[in-house]
């Protein structure tokens, strides 16, 4: 009879922690972490410490304070008596504003260069080239301060509008005017405003919500629905009877007629843009700094995400195009359906990081005079306060906010188009 | 070899907390002495006030201060480091030490004073916000500027300012901040904005070097006072006391009738009580600052007395043209003034 003999139990020694290769490597590791914890404390001690012998703690009283600055654009009401706090809100929304015109143009532009740098027309591909490369391979701040310079130097001034014979006119029946201060676009005006409501009032945060917008977005979101509805069951009726009913007939009228009665109700005209002592006043404003800054990030990103997109159609096997042309799809058509579907899949992760790109990049709006959150908190709030430390912490966490939201948004769209693996 | 890290780690932590504590313990006069070197912040470059020349040596009315505090303690002008600051790194620089003294065209305001913790040890030059115009637009006066698009520095005390006198006087204006004096320029140049207000110094130094400086005129309105001088860290008086009194002994200087060329023939021979005791052959001034006997004359001796620092950068003999005005001594109806040295 055979008795298993068990390892003999060593008892548990400290000494083990060290010379035990089992625990070892879980010592070091715990030692390293409390380490790196003392040194952070000392380091947040040490600037408190050599902060209040200066006469300065650390305090985020100044947010509440008048910011006395007024910023050009702004989404939101804001006059020169308002907050910091809401100095830096409307900054945010400038940030926002141009990171997702930025984000959209660029990702346009990224999708049609990529494509078309593929293209079998050497004209075309070796153009494509040149943009890519260009754009690339300058930094940004080049791009956007020489874009704003064009922009400013070419483009007429106001007054250059005024007079008998002006050297510059409105275009598109006089209302628009092209200047160089910006653009200057009708804006829509309702006689019969729904008027608005004001959320978190009372509150630095306060702001309006127009009821005639959210009215809008309703109907012809409604209607859109409905629109699609329509669609898919037309696709029904021909998958079971093979006969698609017309439907445009239908589909056009459910979407115009709702927004266009809506429209009328409300008393929808257009405010033109006219020049009034040195400015023109009335319609809206799309300032030089705006478009220079947007055409900049977006053609700069742009040229990232072409090589991205390149790279996603290159990696999907040339076996995928033959078969499908060998099934009857026209090129267009497998680009569309076969190709892009695939190549989404390499393409989607580098492409969060050209969008977050574009979030940290929109700082450099400063070097033309944009007001974002860099402007407004980072740097005019900064300098009137001197709280940098404050200052930049806030403004690090909004950033890192706003990244880490896109991040999870797109790594969400990415595991949704990922390949289903069975 | 794992003891050596730790050592290593150990012994650095504690040099780390010593340097902090020996920050706070030491004045900062003891600490510019035993450094030999002057640290001093300065502009990224304003002609006339703090730029460095064609062959890289700092000059201008701010450097100035600069390099009589330097040759009054270390007996030496160019004992300095230069530390380009900008308007949002200025105060972060003097604050944390890694200036002494902040010689940057900075505007002496309650806030910067009392909020901030720095002391301002008086006033190099006296400025007031402007608004320089394009003579065709056909404005006479501030007043007729509703409407009008503002170019202007971020970040400075000229936009709020503007904000105010706008909101007072009950019309409208656009801002368009810039980051700096160059950008501002070539928006204002193109037309892209219809005024370009800054402090007048600044507006009558840039116009100066427009292709046709009479195109363009400033408006009478001085919207602002900007008294600009230097300023250190507040809580350590010995140190603010040495600045304060290298540039009041500059001012006494002209007062006095010292200048560089007579200051040694006045050394030895002047009977005049108060430049005895200025330059150090009667009574202990320097020795009650912490210093020699002749520190105001090494001051004195490096550029000359006030007037002569004012000629030699900005004044109306340099391409910059500006008038004394203001700055001009109060015997002469400016406000230039130093407190007696007694």
């Amino acid at each position: 009879m055979t008795t298993s003999m068990s390892a003999p139990q060593k008892p548990f020694r400290l000494s083990m922690l060290i010379y035990d290769t089992r625990y070892r490597s879980k010592t070091i590791q715990i030692a390293a972490l409390i380490g790196f914890f003392c040194g952070l404390g000392w380091l947040i001690d040490n600037t408190v410490t050599n902060l209040s012998v200066l006469g300065k703690e650390p305090s985020f009283r100044f947010l509440t304070e008048e910011a006395g600055y007024k910023i050009n654009q702004k989404l939101i009401e804001y006059t020169a008596q308002d907050t910091h706090l809401r100095a830096a809100f409307v900054g945010l929304l400038n940030t926002l504003l141009v990171a997702v015109l930025g984000c959209f143009t660029a990702t346009v532009i990224g999708v049609v260069v990529g494509v078309l740098r593929l293209s079998k027309n050497w004209l075309i591909a070796r153009l494509m080239t040149i943009y890519i490369e260009g754009f690339r391979n300058v930094p940004l701040l080049l791009w956007i301060v020489f874009i704003m310079a064009i922009l400013v130097e070419t483009l007429p001034a106001p007054s250059a509008f005024r007079g008998d014979s002006p050297a510059a006119s409105m275009i598109l029946g006089d209302s628009v005017a092209i200047s160089n201060r910006g653009i200057y676009v009708p804006e829509a005006l309702f006689s019969r405003s729904l008027g608005d409501i004001s959320l978190f009032e009372g509150t630095s945060l306060q702001f309006e919500v127009s009821l005639d917008l959210v009215a809008i977005l309703a109907v012809l979101g409604l209607s859109i629905w409905a629109a699609k509805w329509l669609g898919t069951r037309a696709d029904r009726i021909q998958e079971t009877t093979g006969k698609r009913p017309t439907t445009w007939y239908i589909q056009i009228p459910l979407i115009a007629a709702p927004i266009l009665s809506l429209l009328f109700t409300l008393g929808f005209h257009l405010g033109l843009p006219e020049l009034k002592g040195f400015n023109f006043s009335g319609g809206t404003h799309i300032r030089n700094s705006l478009l220079a800054l947007w055409l900049a990030l977006s053609l700069y990103t742009g040229a990232f995400i072409a090589e991205i997109v390149r790279a996603g159609i290159m990696a999907i096997d040339h076996g995928q195009t033959e078969a499908a042309a060998a099934l009857g799809l026209r090129p267009k058509r497998i680009m569309s359906l076969v190709i892009m579907p695939q190549a989404l899949r390499v393409i989607i992760p580098p492409l969060i990081s050209n969008y977050l790109n574009i979030i940290k990049n929109s700082s450099l709006a400063i070097a033309v005079g944009y007001l974002d959150l860099t402007g407004t908190l980072i740097g005019i709030t900064l300098n009137q306060t001197g709280r940098e430390l404050e200052t930049l912490l806030l403004g690090m966490m909004v950033y890192l906010t706003i990244s880490l939201g896109i991040s999870f948004a797109m790594n969400w769209y990415n595991k949704h188009v990922k390949l289903v693996e069975r | 070899m794992r003891r050596n890290i730790e050592k290593i780690a150990a012994l650095s932590l504690l040099a780390a907390v010593g340097i902090a504590q020996a920050a706070s313990a030491e004045g900062t006069l003891d600490l510019v002495k035993e450094r030999g070197k002057l640290m001093c912040g300065v502009t990224t470059g304003v002609v006339g006030f703090a730029a460095p020349d064609a062959n890289g040596e700092w000059r201008g009315i701010d450097v100035a201060i600069c390099r009589a505090v330097a040759a009054a303690v270390l007996n030496d002008p160019q004992a300095i480091e230069f530390v380009p600051t900008t308007p949002k790194t200025r105060f972060t620089a003097l604050a944390s030490g890694e200036i002494d003294l902040l010689a940057r065209n900075t505007t002496w305001t309650f806030s910067r004073d009392v909020d901030l913790k720095f002391d301002f040890v008086g006033v190099n030059y006296y400025d007031g916000q402007g608004f320089m115009v394009r003579k065709e637009l056909g404005v006479k006066s501030a007043t007729e500027l509703d409407g009008v698009t503002i170019c202007s520095l971020a970040g400075t005390t000229h936009e709020l300012n503007l904000a105010e006198y706008f909101r007072v006087n009950d019309i409208d204006f656009e801002p368009v901040p810039m980051d700096n004096n160059a950008e501002t320029q070539q928006q204002y140049l193109a037309g892209a904005c219809d005024v370009y207000s800054a402090d007048v110094s600044a507006l009558v130094a840039q116009r100066s070097s427009f292709a046709n400086p009479k195109e363009h005129m400033i408006l009478p309105e001085i919207i602002s006072k900007e008294p600009l001088g230097p300023l250190v860290r507040h809580g350590d008086s010995e140190w603010a006391d040495v600045v304060r009194w290298t540039l009041n002994a500059l001012v006494a200087a002209e007062e006095l009738g010292v200048t560089s060329e007579n200051l040694d023939t006045v050394t030895a021979s002047s009977e005049n009580p108060e430049i005895k005791r200025l330059l150090g052959t009667d009574g202990n001034l320097g020795e009650q600052l912490g210093l020699e006997s002749d520190w105001a004359k090494r001051a004195i001796a490096v550029a000359g007395n006030y007037g002569e620092i004012f000629a030699a950068n900005i004044g109306e003999d340099t391409p910059i043209e500006l008038a004394r005005g203001l700055n001009d001594l109060w015997t002469r109806g400016g406000l230039i003034y130093s407190p007696p040295f007694r």
